[in-house]
């Protein structure tokens, strides 16, 4: 069998992957990259939309190539209709681009290759190689070839899946009520805003929403999540959304030019994203943000710290769970409250009828925030109907 | 067991990272359950296009 050897192996080559292998490498590290599909970014599994504020934070310049849309601002709308428009002046950095992800997760590897990672296409993890107990590397199949790839850490960067962790002995596993189900599809001939992702909530999307996210020329992704506990029987998401496009006339004419699946985490992260020689990072770690289920900038951010210190521990070589107990501290300290507080949110979000929510929107048309972000949200929703914040009142 | 209806499947691996036994395997086009598979029907409830019966 054909081993290779390395200072950090990185399984997945999505935008946390491709950021921890590009800041090992920065740091000097010997560094492999393994990507299973034939193509980075693609298929989609992704609508595609990010905020702009966390780019400059992991040092992403933004690309023509990989931007689609520069957004105006957003359209949050309610199962009966009831429908708030969110304009750039008053959204801040909450509004951003809509991506090309096959462009800009390539961009990520290109960076990661450039800082002088090896990428190994078509290579796909199917276990960890554990030694006297001790993490060593893992084993792969690489265009059809069994290999092995010995390295003094792992970068977990394998996304919802989350195999790797598991295969090193960690536990992964999701409640049913943190999971949403979601499918999408790339729809063209349609009648919607070009510069606004609208946002769609209530009984449509069962514990999760609609989204409309324009890609230009009358195209859009067009997706929704729905958790499967709040689901009579099956998690059906393509049923829902199905029966919103039938319904709403701004669909008369189009048509499906891509069908995706995927699914999303809405935890606020785990409890450990670390063990002795593994470091989870991205959707493996499940830092995605539980209310809009955006994951890109929590996946660049953990990316980009794990390579970091992953590149300070290299001049000691001592990769324990101690020794990486400063990535968990970082990206705690950075996102943990955010995504706690999203998370009850969420939890309670998923507990209101449309009339409740109808309410809501209406309230947040009246009020008068001038700076709109999730904070400010659940701020004015507080005053009015604090039962909604109930349990994370604090942190709002 | 668990039976895949392939001509449905979509191969999102949103099965894959919702099986609490890690049971089962996304490789390309082709869903695989090992047999650390319980039969707990969590894939089955979660599929977004339900492409998984229990059989």
């Amino acid at each position: 069998m054909k081993t290779y050897t390395c200072d950090a192996v990185v399984v997945g080559a999505g935008p946390a992957g491709s950021m921890a292998a590009k800041f090992c490498a920065k740091g000097g590290m010997d560094v492999i990259l393994l990507e299973k599909k034939a193509e980075i970014g693609a298929p989609l599994r992704c609508a595609e939309g990010v905020s702009k504020s966390w780019l400059d934070e992991v040092g992403i310049k933004p690309e023509p190539a990989w931007i689609r849309g520069d957004m105006k601002g957003a359209i949050i709308k309610s199962t009966k209709g009831t429908t708030y428009q969110l304009d750039e002046s008053k959204a801040g950095n909450e509004v951003g681009y809509v991506l090309e992800r096959h462009l800009f997760d390539k961009a990520l590897a290109r960076d990661a290759a450039k800082a002088g990672a090896k990428i190994m296409m078509r290579t796909s993890c199917t276990g960890v190689i554990i030694e006297d107990g001790k993490l060593v590397g893992i084993k792969a199949k690489s265009m059809g070839e069994e290999i092995e790839i010995r390295a003094k850490v792992v970068v977990a960067a394998d996304g919802y899946e989350s195999q790797v962790a598991r295969w090193a002995g960690m536990d992964t596993t999701l409640k049913l009520n943190d999971i949403d189900s979601c499918i999408q599809y790339r729809m063209c001939n349609l009648d919607v805003a070009p510069d606004y992702c609208e946002f769609i909530i209530g009984s449509c999307a069962p514990g999760g929403y609609i989204w409309i996210f324009p890609k230009g020329e009358g195209i859009a992704n067009v997706g929704i999540g729905v958790m499967g506990t709040k689901c009579t029987g099956k998690a059906d998401a393509k049923y829902y959304l199905d029966k919103w496009i039938a319904e709403d006339p701004r669909f008369k004419d189009a048509q499906i030019l891509e069908i995706m699946g995927g699914f999303v985490s809405t935890l606020p992260g785990l409890d450990e994203t670390t063990a002795d020689n593994l470091v989870l990072v991205g959707d493996a770690a499940r830092v995605i943000d539980p209310i809009t289920g955006g994951g890109i900038c929590h996946a660049c951010r953990t990316g980009m710290y794990a390579g970091e210190l992953l590149a300070e521990l290299n001049k000691t070589g001592d990769f324990s769970k101690k020794a990486l107990q400063p990535y968990e501290k970082r990206w705690r300290d950075r996102m943990e409250d955010k995504l706690f507080r999203n998370w009850m949110a969420k939890e309670k979000l998923a507990t209101l009828d449309d009339d409740t929510i109808d309410e809501i929107i209406k309230l947040i048309k009246t009020s008068e925030i001038t700076n709109v972000t999730v904070y400010n949200l659940l701020k004015a929703i507080k005053e009015k109907y604090p039962k909604v914040v109930e349990g994370f009142e604090d942190l709002i | 067991m668990i039976s895949v209806n392939v001509d449905k499947c979509l191969h999102c691996g949103g099965c894959v990272g919702s099986c609490p036994k890690n049971a089962i395997f996304l490789n390309d086009f082709v869903l695989e359950f090992n047999e650390d598979c319980i039969d707990c029907g969590r894939c089955v409830k979660l599929c977004p296009v339900g492409a998984l019966t229990k059989v």
